[in-house]
This record gives structure tokens, C-alpha cells and sequence, in this order.
């Protein structure tokens, strides 16, 4: 199947060509980061994490989120999503490797990756992140190739890929919850330690996540003339909605624990985030942004007219994500550090250099994503 | 076979980069061991000198890993039966006080290049 | 016994073993590892197999007499501690301190209010606290930061990946990362002690190097009296009757860490 690869208009081979470029260029800034440290990023000796490990954190809700057509198809045989199913599958394995590319370009010592394995240590939450995060990307590789391959010689699955497709469904979770682990077990970082942080990461992933999907099937589209079938993205954008409901409500249950209970070393984050804390408040619009980003999403894609309508879905969706790549992408890691443990005030803002990376990594996992899309779609489009 | 050209240039080009080493090494000059500046206060190196030749690699990183995480700072020899601090800078580099001249001629040597040496500080080198 | 309540309590016992005793857990999967002391898979206390000459003891800890400290004091301690550390000067927020000089109430976030007298003190020392129950260890990947039996939390430099996971854990602030190259920064290498390179974490070790040739911690030597250094399960050492002769605290106990760096009040 990778041959369908190969096979493509001038279109689709000048925007891979586009995304390389921009890989090198990323290349280009991570060279730098590798001979002069990690002193080319905004991060200090306050703030030790930023912008690469926020949108690991945040892809790895958007990889997550293809048990969002995993569920209804598998457990309850809703068909109508049989045909999307390939691509949030696809979509996991790009996201997953996004989010394994941004742990190694947040490490000091990159040379010494191998230790993870060779003095593996169980009590460390990050021991198992790394374990969920590589079985999901074998997860997924192995349920999308299998299934598509069958499509295409039009002949049911093999018997045996059904365990693991119920199995993505626990490590589809797992990955998210651990993720929030390693935040939410941290004494002395009153923003994370809370029981509800790992729901709330779920529950912001399984609206951004799908908000994705719907996105790029749209993209998907309209340059492919794929068809999702009628009323299915519709159908995900009913999900998105719910969750980014019970998101915001998580959220507010937070804010009520942090703001009534006045604890300060708890409540000092959100405070930062939403006020500014002592004169500094950097992310205040971007916060209040994102809540009107969320709210407002939800307006739009609460009402079923709305949902059926494929511009009004597109705004609906494309407010959701962007609120909740703020909230995560942003907000999540920035506001866990200030203030620090001894109530000292050091603000965090990525360099370019910093961004430069980034941008590099983000345009390799959507190289990946489009050629994973392109056979996907090629093979779905033979067989009809 | 498909795409016969692609394939086969694809492996010969593997080949050719597999084999670099061995290309790139014709026509220089065998192996001469250099010659290096031995230690004059001395007369033994902790352990045997073939011993040393061969072992000192292995050596250094049972000593870091056992004063680092065990806290064990000293080494018996049998050879010498003497008493001698685990470390590079205050043993190693005590009697072979010209690091360039014995440790990274003999590396260079052998194209090796220690990353020790960005921590472990060579008391010669050292701006005074 | 009903038979699901005895399932219950044993599935109960694992889990408890699993979570809340890593050591017990850590402990079993230790015995017959490779390194005599490593545990094999969780992080277990290392023994110290320390040599004749050196300082010894089963349970290390400090006592700060927060009312003897001066600014001028600190500031040899510090001065003493980076230097002989290599510790390099960099004044950015990338910077690098294994002992600081901090505002009482910054220490002390817990026990400060606005009606204190007039004389007490308004600075402090903040360095490891070489916790108990230290989250860095926790949290750490690789083993790279260890606990020893009598309790000093080390570095392994030669492991540590740069992951910075143990400054999130860290509740105290007494980790710093290498940003960049340290040496530039570094007036006068001390060539005894290995500087380190760009990439790793660093922190305050308690003088581990020291204790072992027989000396005590640099910044204790330097204090004027102002520091004691000994073994807390010895009622004779001098930080029990350190303690046992005043009022102290220690930095936000709430959080169960057990900080072994105690503060006279
Ligand atoms: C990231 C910096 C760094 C690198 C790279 C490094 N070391 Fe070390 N090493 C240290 C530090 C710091 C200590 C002191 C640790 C202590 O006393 O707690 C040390 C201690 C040691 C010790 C014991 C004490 C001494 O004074 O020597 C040995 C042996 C050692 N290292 C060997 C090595 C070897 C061999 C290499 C290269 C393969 C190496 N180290 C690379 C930082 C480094
Ligand atoms: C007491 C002084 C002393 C100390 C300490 C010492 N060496 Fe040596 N070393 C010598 C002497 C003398 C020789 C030459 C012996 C001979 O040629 O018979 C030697 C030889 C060697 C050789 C073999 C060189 C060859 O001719 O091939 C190596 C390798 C070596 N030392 C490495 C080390 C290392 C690594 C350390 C630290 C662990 C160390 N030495 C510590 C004195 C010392
Ligand atoms: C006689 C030649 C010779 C001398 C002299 C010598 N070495 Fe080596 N060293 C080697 C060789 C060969 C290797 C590579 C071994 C290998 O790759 O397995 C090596 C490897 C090492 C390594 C491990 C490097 C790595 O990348 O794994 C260290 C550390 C080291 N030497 C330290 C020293 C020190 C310190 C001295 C001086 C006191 C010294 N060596 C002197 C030949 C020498």
C-alpha cells in the first residue's frame, strides 16, 4: 500500500515539499539547541518546562481521541463511523510521534536517551509514559495497517486485530491519564495537585482531539472529494460538544476547590493565569481567550442546525481546538511553575529558536500525517 | 523484479556507506603504537601495565559507578598492594601529569575521544 | 473469612506494596540485581560502603541557627561551596546555585506573618534538603538522583538525562539545570572536583566527596558556628543537641517530604 504514497499531484507533493522545508528549518534550530543547550529556549531555572513538553502534553490528547470513533464503532456497532475510523487511527500515530519528538527535543542530554531503558525505573511516572505512549504508536500502526489492508483485498479483518482494537480502547485512556500523572503527584505545584486533572485532560482531549479530526476530514475533502459519509462528522461533533462541556465544568469545579478553600499556594496559579499574580500576568489574554474560545464553541456546536452545517461545524470545531490548545499548549505547564515553590516570580515566554523547533516538529508529524491520509484515502477510494 | 534500477542502486549506495571505514582507512600507514611520555615519579601504574592497556576503559567506569553510587572512594591493588583514590583527576592524571602527551596521544591513536574530559578537568588546562 | 474479603485484602496488599511502599516492593526486586546496591527496577536507599578515613553516619542532617546567620556569613558559605563545586556564576534566570542566600519569608512561606519582632531574622540559607521521602528520587527516570542509607540525595552526573522532571518534584527550588555550557562561567576550575557540562541536573550533595576523606561540608566549616552537621540518630551529635536545645522548623513539613535540614528559630 505505501505506493499510494508515491502517487500524487503536484498539489500533493508541493505541500510535502513545503512541510520539509519547514523540518529543515526546525533541523536547522535544533542544531543550534544542541550545541548551545537548551539556553536558546525562554525556560529557567523557575520555569524548567515549556513549550515542548506543553504540546506533548496537549497531542497527547489529540492521539487519544481515536477511541472517540473506536467506542461507538466497536462497542455500540455504530457504522456510520467504519469509514473515519482509519483516518483517527492514522491520526494517532502521527500525534504519538509528534509527542515522542517533543519529549527528546525537551531533553538536556538527548545522547543519553538510552538510559530510560537501560536503568528502567518503575516508580518514575515518566518510565510509564514512555511505556504507553510506544504501545500506543504499535497499537495503532498495527490495528490501521491491518484493517486498511484487509478494505483493500475487500475481505473482513483477521480474527485476531479485534483484541488489540478493544485494547486501544483502556490505552487510549491510559495515555492520557498517565500523562496528567505526571503533573498531578507533584508536591509543592498546588496548580496540578489535584485529583481532577487527569479527567480534565481527558476531558479537553476528547473535545480537541475529534474537533481535529472533523477539521482535517474537511481538509481531507476538499482535496481528495473523500466522503465521510453523511452525517458523521456531524455525529463527531456531538461529541466534541459534550466534552468540552464537562471540560469546562471540571474546570470550574476547580476554580470553586482553588478560590474557595483560599489556599494560597493553590489558588496563586490560577490567579496568575487569569489575573496576573504581583504585576505579571503574560498569558492573562491568552487565558481568558481560550475561555471565550471554549465557551463560545460550545454555543455554536450545541445547537443540532448548526452541527449540520459544515461552516458553522468548522467554526464550532476550530474554536474548540484553539480554546483548548491555549488551555494546555500554554496555560497547563506555564502555570504550574509560577509562582514557584518559594512564591518567586519568573515569567515564561519560548524563543523563537524555541518556536523554530517546533515548527520544525509539528511539520514532520503532519508530513507523516499526510502521507498516512494519502494511502488511507487512496485505498478507501480504489475499493469503491 | 519492480523498479529493479532504484533498488539495486539503493543497495549499492548501502554498501559503499557501510563500508566507509574500511575504504577510508586504504593506503594510510599501518598501526604504530605511538610513543608515549610515561609517568617519572613512578615506576607501576596501578595495575599491570597489559592489564591496564586493555582494562582501563572498564576500570574508570566500575570506579565512577562505585564512588558516585556506592560511595566506596578507594582501590586495593593486588599488583602494587597499595591504597589509591578512585579518581581520575587525583590518581590518573597525578602520575601521567601530561594528559596530552599519554592519555589523547593514545586515543588519538585509536580514534577515541573520552567525553570526560567535558566534566573531569585536566588540572594542566586549567586558566590560573 | 468470606473468601472475596480475603482476595480483597491480599489485592489490597499488592496494590499497597506496589504504591505506597516502593521501598518494601523496591527491596525484593533488589536482591539478586546486578549492582549490590541498585535496586533492580525501583529506586532503593544505596548502601555506603564508605573507606576508614571517612565521616560516617546513619542518618545525616543539618541545623541552621537562623538567629546566628549574617548576610556576611552566607555569603563565605556560598563563596566556599561554588567554588570549591565549580558551580558556575551566570546572571541570567538560568543560573545555577547549590546554596542561596533567601528572604525568611520565602523559606518559610507557612510561618511568617506580618507581627513578628522586630529583631527576627529576615534572611535565610536555602540549600537540598536531603528529604526523607524525597520526591526528586521519586520521580526520576533514570536513578540519576539516588538516596543513600544515610540519607544524602545524590547525583549521578554520569546518568542524568536532562529531563528536568526532578525540579517539577522538587517542592524546595534546589535543583538547577546546565542551560548551557557551565565553564565560561566558572571563574577558577578547582580541578579536584569535575565540573559539569551543559544538559544535566546539579544540586547540593552535602559534600559526599568531603565526608568521605573525613571533613565536613564546606559551608558548615565556614559558618562561625552559625551550621551544625551530624548524625541525627546519635543523641550526642551535635545536631541533636542542636535541636534539642531550641526551637526549629523545617521548610514546608506539610508536604511529607521530611527536609533533614533543620532551622533554629
Ligand atoms: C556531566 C559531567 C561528567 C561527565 C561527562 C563525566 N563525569 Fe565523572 N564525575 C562527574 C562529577 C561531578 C563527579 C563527582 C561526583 C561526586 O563527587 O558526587 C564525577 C566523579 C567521577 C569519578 C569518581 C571521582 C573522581 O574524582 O574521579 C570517576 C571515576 C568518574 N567520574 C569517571 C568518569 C568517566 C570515566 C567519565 C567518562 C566516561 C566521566 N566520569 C564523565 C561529572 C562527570
Ligand atoms: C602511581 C602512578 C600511576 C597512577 C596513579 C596511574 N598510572 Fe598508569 N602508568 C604508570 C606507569 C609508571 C606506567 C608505565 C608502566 C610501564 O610501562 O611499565 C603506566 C602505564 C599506563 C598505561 C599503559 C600505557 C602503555 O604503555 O601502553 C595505561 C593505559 C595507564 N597507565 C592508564 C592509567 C589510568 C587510566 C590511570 C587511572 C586509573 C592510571 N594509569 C594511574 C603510573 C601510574
Ligand atoms: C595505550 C593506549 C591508551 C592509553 C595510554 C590510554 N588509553 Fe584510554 N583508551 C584506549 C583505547 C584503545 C580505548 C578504546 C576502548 C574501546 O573502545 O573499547 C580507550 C578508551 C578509554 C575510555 C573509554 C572511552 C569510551 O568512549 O568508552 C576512557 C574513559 C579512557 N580510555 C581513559 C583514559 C585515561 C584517563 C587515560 C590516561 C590516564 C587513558 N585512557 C590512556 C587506549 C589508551
Amino acid at each position: 500500500m505505501l505506493e499510494k504514497a508515491l502517487q500524487g499531484t503536484k498539489l500533493y507533493w508541493g505541500w510535502l515539499a513545503f512541510l520539509a522545508l519547514l523540518v529543515l528549518v526546525g533541523v536547522g534550530c535544533y542544531w543550534q539547541q544542541l550545541t548551545h543547550g537548551l539556553t536558546i529556549t525562554g525556560m529557567s531555572r523557575d520555569v524548567t518546562w515549556g513549550f515542548y513538553i506543553a504540546q506533548f502534553t496537549f497531542l497527547v490528547g489529540v492521539a487519544a481521541s481515536a477511541v472517540m470513533l473506536v467506542i461507538p464503532k466497536y462497542l455500540h456497532d455504530y457504522k456510520k463511523f467504519t469509514k473515519i475510523l482509519i483516518l483517527g487511527e492514522f491520526n494517532a500515530v502521527a500525534m504519538v510521534l509528534l509527542c515522542l519528538l517533543f519529549i527528546v527535543a525537551d531533553l538536556g542530554s538527548p545522547q543519553r536517551l538510552m538510559n530510560v531503558l537501560l536503568h528502567p525505573t518503575p516508580n518514575s511516572i515518566l518510565f510509564w509514559d514512555m511505556v504507553v505512549l510506544n504501545g500506543y504508536l504499535l497499537i495503532n500502526i498495527l490495528v490501521g495497517w491491518v484493517t486498511l489492508e484487509a478494505e483493500r483485498k475487500q475481505v473482513e479483518p483477521p480474527h485476531w486485530i479485534k483484541f488489540f482494537i478493544y485494547l486501544s480502547i483502556p490505552w487510549a485512556v491510559s495515555i492520557h491519564t498517565v500523562t496528567a500523572f505526571l503533573y498531578a503527584g507533584l508536591p509543592g505545584r498546588g496548580y496540578w495537585l489535584t485529583a481532577v486533572l487527569a479527567a480534565r485532560f481527558l476531558s479537553s482531549a476528547f473535545a480537541a482531539g475529534p474537533a481535529f479530526l472533523i477539521l482535517v476530514t474537511y481538509i481531507a475533502r476538499a482535496f481528495t472529494g473523500f466522503d465521510p459519509g453523511k452525517d458523521v462528522l456531524a455525529t463527531l461533533g456531538k461529541t466534541v460538544v459534550y466534552a468540552m462541556i464537562v471540560n469546562i465544568f471540571l474546570f470550574l469545579c476547580e476554580v470553586f476547590t482553588v478560590s474557595y478553600s483560599q489556599i494560597p499556594s493553590h489558588s496563586a496559579h490560577l490567579q496568575y493565569l487569569f489575573f496576573g499574580y504581583h504585576g505579571h500576568g503574560v498569558l492573562v489574554p491568552w487565558m481568558w481567550a481560550s475561555m471565550i474560545m471554549g465557551v463560545a464553541g460550545i454555543l455554536v456546536l450545541l445547537v443540532p442546525k448548526n452541527r449540520k452545517q459544515d461552516n458553522m461545524l468548522i467554526i464550532g470545531c476550530l474554536l474548540v481546538f484553539i480554546g483548548a490548545w491555549i488551555d494546555k499548549g500554554l496555560g497547563m505547564i506555564g502555570g504550574g511553575f509560577v509562582p514557584n515553590p518559594l512564591h518567586e516570580i519568573t515569567e515564561y515566554v519560548p524563543t523563537q529558536l524555541e518556536l523554530g523547533v517546533s515548527l520544525g516538529i509539528y511539520a514532520l508529524g503532519f508530513l507523516v500525517l499526510t502521507v498516512l491520509y494519502k494511502i488511507a484515502i487512496g485505498v478507501k477510494q480504489e475499493v469503491e | 523484479m519492480y523498479d529493479k534500477g532504484k533498488i539495486l542502486t539503493g543497495l549499492a549506495v548501502f554498501v559503499v556507506f557501510m563500508t566507509y571505514p574500511f575504504w577510508n582507512n586504504i593506503g594510510r600507514a599501518a598501526y604504530v603504537k605511538p610513543e608515549l611520555e610515561k609517568p617519572r615519579m613512578a615506576k607501576e601504574c596501578v595495575e599491570n601495565v597489559e592489564y591496564m592497556r586493555a582494562e582501563h576503559m572498564a576500570m574508570l567506569n566500575e570506579w565512577r559507578d562505585e564512588v558516585v553510587r556506592n560511595g566506596m572512594h578507594e582501590y586495593h591493588s593486588s599488583f602494587t598492594h597499595q591504597t589509591y583514590a578512585k579518581s581520575l583527576t587525583k590518581t590518573c592524571l597525578k602520575c601521567h601529569e601530561n594528559k596530552d602527551k599519554f592519555c589523547d596521544k593514545c586515543h588519538t591513536s585509536v580514534a577515541v575521544s573520552p567525553y570526560c574530559w567535558d566534566c573531569h578537568v585536566d588540572p594542566k588546562g586549567v586558566k590560573q | 473469612m468470606n473468601t472475596t474479603r480475603r482476595c480483597f485484602l491480599k489485592l489490597a496488599s499488592i496494590a499497597a506494596l506496589g504504591w505506597g511502599g516502593v521501598r518494601p516492593a523496591a527491596q525484593v526486586l533488589a536482591s539478586g540485581g546486578a549492582a549490590p546496591s541498585e535496586g533492580l527496577l525501583f529506586a532503593s536507599r544505596h548502601a555506603v560502603h564508605a573507606g576508614p578515613h571517612a565521616l560516617t553516619a546513619k542518618r545525616w542532617a543539618m541545623v541552621i541557627d537562623t538567629r546566628a546567620l549574617t548576610s556576611e556569613i552566607i555569603k563565605d558559605m556560598v563563596e566556599v561551596c561554588h567554588r570549591i563545586h565549580n558551580v558556575p556564576d551566570i546572571p541570567t534566570k538560568q543560573n545555577i546555585k547549590w546554596i542561596w542566600e533567601t528572604h525568611f519569608e520565602n523559606l518559610f512561606l507557612d510561618d511568617v506573618h506580618e507581627h513578628l519582632p522586630a529583631d527576627h531574622p529576615q534572611i535565610g540559607v536555602a540549600l537540598c534538603n536531603h528529604c526523607d521521602n524525597p520526591p526528586c528520587v521519586r520521580v526520576c527516570p533514570t536513578k540519576a538522583t539516588f538516596q543513600r542509607e544515610d540519607g544524602i540525595v545524590m547525583m549521578d552526573f554520569h546518568r542524568c538525562i536532562g529531563c528536568r522532571y526532578c525540579m517539577a518534584g522538587c517542592p524546595y527550588g534546589s535543583r538547577s539545570f546546565n542551560f548551557m555550557d557551565p565553564r565560561p562561567y566558572i571563574a577558577k576550575i578547582t580541578p579536584e572536583f569535575p565540573t559539569r557540562t551543559k544538559g544535566v541536573v546539579e544540586k547540593c550533595e552535602f559534600c559526599a566527596e568531603r565526608l568521605a576523606e573525613g571533613k565536613l561540608p564546606a559551608c558548615v566549616e565556614v559558618s562561625r558556628g552559625a551550621v551544625v552537621f551530624g548524625d541525627l540518630a546519635d543523641p550526642e551529635s551535635p545536631v541533636r543537641k542542636a535541636l534539642a536545645s531550641r526551637y526549629s522548623i523545617r521548610r514546608s513539613p506539610t508536604l511529607g517530604t521530611q527536609p533533614c535540614v533543620y532551622y533554629l528559630v
